[in-house]
């Protein structure tokens, strides 16, 4: 009978913890707006477009707002967008919207609630929105990282790797162990596109480097981000770089006496000693652009990618530790790449294995950058989904 | 394989040791919930609470250890909720420990909402002296963080508690044969609520130590499932302090291994890496205690199952 119980009981286990790891995933989209609804306007207001009343904006985010990272920099988009129009538009937003089903229908009630221009911030909403977007042509859809668009639909990103090469120039010169650790999140295009970009940065000053990835298959999991960060440090990597979501690697820098930077947002004060700078995103230029072609109505689908250029991308607080004539080096890139006379893909570009990805004095375009799946030479190790 | 010189395992078993004392901890707290026939599914809400209550407290006193304090406080609270709802409402355990683990994640977060830009004041290292300078192992083996050394202690510890002691006995016959143990006169339901609080206690000073030392910083979700890992563990430990000893620093050791093995260019996908902590450790484990006498033995019998008094 004993045997039997266990057996039962153990199977028990097992089925209330599927349970709760369901109800972990779904129960978290809990709803939080910044803004309250007018529910009288809201109807009126999806018939009526902008001209009478605010116009009506709404954010859906992936994660907490208040996590200093990916989500963090969305919202002071939307806080720009607030600054620049006042009260000539009405934002809210909702957090923690999980990737999938629990997105539609919360896109779908941003909707209903009257909103004319909706931002999903992440990749998962793509499919989501899509279909939401077909259903309601009078709304304008925008949709963060993604390449599938429709009439009322359009994409917009950003050129992190423009970061990730210019903190690359600052980590090749501060190396003495000529050994870079990156912890890379999920092995997609654009994630490995910063670690190579990251790499060409560190090499355009300092051809001995060597990068060493590590992924942890998670764009945030802080325990996980420091045990990636401790086994790069314990096999020799001087300075690190991250393309996950906390200041966990950071801190672990920090806790060894290493370099680090900052990713998405900036960082700084997790790491006063370890921080050397941090590669932000500012969503601030695009989403007002975008605000405005709403309100004059000048809004068109399309895809959108930018970078430095438009004021999108930049690296900050930039550590006393870094020499100064490697801020300029820094500087040289940034003005470079804001007036279109430095290319960061300009070839010769070989990969890991010798062969040449990109011939001399030619510019990859971005169709090759949006399918990177290789790592230039430097990098060591290999893609885990690579061919 | 290159790279794999003595320095680097040295560096390796560092890892491992730090990396394994998060799930011990926790998963021995669990251990004498579980002996004394009480199940918490809440082990990830309390350790989320902890975290947050311990780095509040950091931040704020610049003490460690009172941010440990406050983690076991944390902890011992929530699970002194859950003890009595399951102990004297008897409510489902299951369903209980679920609540509790939700409540926790959404109680964390708000309570957390203001912490998430803070940063804990810079501390000490920790050294052994004399031994921290030995060539290889001194820097691996001590100078790791005190709480290292204290779950290694407290599993020896609990390990002869449960079987040499007569408090173990008393605590093992409430989770076997409460009815038995009620008729010996022993106060079920109060010992079952000593033993929750104990666990949960534990559970906390694991969920500050991920805040407090391991990553240095408040995030929300940031103990990322390794309240369920120590669940895991516990029952695949079969309810052993050694075991669960063993378990939590093999599954710290193969997640370090499996980063080396990336970075050395293994041609393995990283994702297949990322598994092979949870499948090494539930083989070995599943190994040891293959001999299911052993683990029927070992298994709290009245595990999960409401007591009545008098019934």
């Amino acid at each position: 009978m004993s045997s039997n119980l266990s057996k039962r009981s153990l199977l028990k286990l097992a089925g209330w913890a599927s349970l709760a790891a369901t109800a972990a995933l779904v129960g978290c989209g809990k709803k939080e707006e910044a803004a309250t609804p007018a529910a009288s306007e809201a109807s009126a207001a999806a018939s009526a477009a902008a001209a009478v009343g605010p116009l009506k904006i709404a954010f859906a985010y992936v994660g907490p707002v208040g996590d200093a990272g990916w989500t963090y920099a969305h919202d002071q988009g939307r806080l720009a967008i607030e600054k620049e129009f006042g009260d000539k538009v009405k934002t809210s937003f909702v957090e923690k919207v999980p990737e999938g089903p629990e997105a539609e229908r919360v896109i779908r009630d941003l909707v209903g609630q009257g909103n004319i221009l909706v931002f999903g911030t992440t990749f998962g909403y793509m499919e989501p929105m899509l279909k939401v977007a077909a259903d309601n042509p009078s709304v304008k859809f925008e949709h963060a990282t993604g390449f599938k668009t429709a009439p009322n639909m359009r994409t917009y990103d950003s050129r992190t790797y423009e970061g990730a090469y210019m903190a690359g120039v600052i980590a090749g010169s501060m190396t003495k162990s000529n050994t870079l650790g990156v912890v890379g999140s999920i092995p997609i295009p654009e994630v490995i596109r910063n670690i190579n970009a990251f790499t060409l940065g560190a090499q355009s000053v300092n051809p001995k480097v060597k990068t060493k990835v590590v992924w942890v298959n998670a764009w945030f999991d802080p325990p996980k981000e420091t045990e990636g960060a401790q086994s790069l440090l314990n096999q020799g990597a001087d300075v690190l770089f991250q393309n996950t979501d906390s200041a966990a690697v950071l801190q672990t820098a920090e806790k060894a006496g290493k370099y680090a930077f900052g990713w998405d947002s900036d960082m700084s004060k997790f790491g006063p000693k370890s921080h050397l700078a941090s590669a932000v995103i500012n969503w601030g230029p695009y989403y007002v652009k975008a605000t405005k072609d709403a309100l004059e109505g000048t809004w068109q689908t399309g895809g959108v990618w930018w970078g430095v250029k438009e004021g999108a991308i930049d690296l900050v607080s930039v550590s006393d530790a870094v020499p100064a004539e490697v801020k300029a080096k820094v500087d040289t890139v940034k003005a470079g790449l804001k007036d279109g006379s430095f290319a960061i893909w300009k070839g010769p570009i070989v990969a890991q294995d010798g062969k040449e990805m990109v011939a001399k004095d030619t510019v990859a375009d971005d169709k090759f950058l949006g399918g990177i799946n290789f790592y230039v030479k430097g990098v060591e190790g290999s893609i885990p989904s690579g061919k | 394989m290159t790279g794999l010189t003595p320095e680097s395992l040295a560096l390796l078993l560092a890892a491992t040791l730090n990396a394994g004392t998060v799930v011990a901890l926790a998963s021995l707290g669990l251990l004498i919930n579980e002996r004394a026939g009480v199940l918490n599914l809440g082990a990830e809400g309390m350790m989320l609470v902890a975290a947050i209550a311990g780095f509040a407290t950091g931040v704020n006193t610049g003490s460690d250890w009172l941010g440990f304090a406050a983690g076991a406080a944390a902890g011992a609270l929530m699970a002194g909720a859950f003890g009595a709802l399951v102990i004297w409402l008897n409510t489902n355990q299951y369903a209980t420990g679920l609540a509790l683990s939700l409540f926790g994640a959404g109680l964390s977060a708000f309570v957390g909402i203001s912490y998430t830009q803070q940063r804990l004041p810079e501390r000490p290292h920790f050294a052994i002296p004399g031994l921290a300078d030995l060539p290889f192992v001194g820097p691996a083996l001590f100078r790791q963080h005190p709480l290292v050394y204290i779950t290694i202690a407290l599993a020896i510890g609990l390990g002869w508690f449960l079987m040499r002691s007569r408090g173990g006995l008393v605590l093992r016959a409430v989770g076997e044969s409460p009815e038995s143990a009620h008729a010996l006169g022993y106060a079920v339901r109060p010992i079952r609520l000593l033993a929750v609080m104990t666990g949960g206690a534990l559970c906390g000073v694991a969920g500050a130590y991920i805040s407090l030392a391991y990553t240095p910083l408040w995030v929300e979700g940031m103990v990322a499932g390794k309240g369920w890992i120590a669940l895991a563990l516990t029952t695949f430990a079969t309810w052993r302090p050694g075991r669960v000893l063993l378990g939590a620093y093999l599954f710290g050791g193969v997640t370090m291994l499996q980063f080396q093995l990336q970075g050395q260019g293994v041609q393995i996908p990283s994702q297949f890496l990322t598994m092979l902590p949870y499948v090494a450790t539930i083989v070995v484990l599943v190994l040891i205690s293959r001999n299911p006498t052993w683990i029927r033995i070992n298994m709290p019998a009245s595990l999960g199952k409401p007591f009545h008094p008098g019934a």
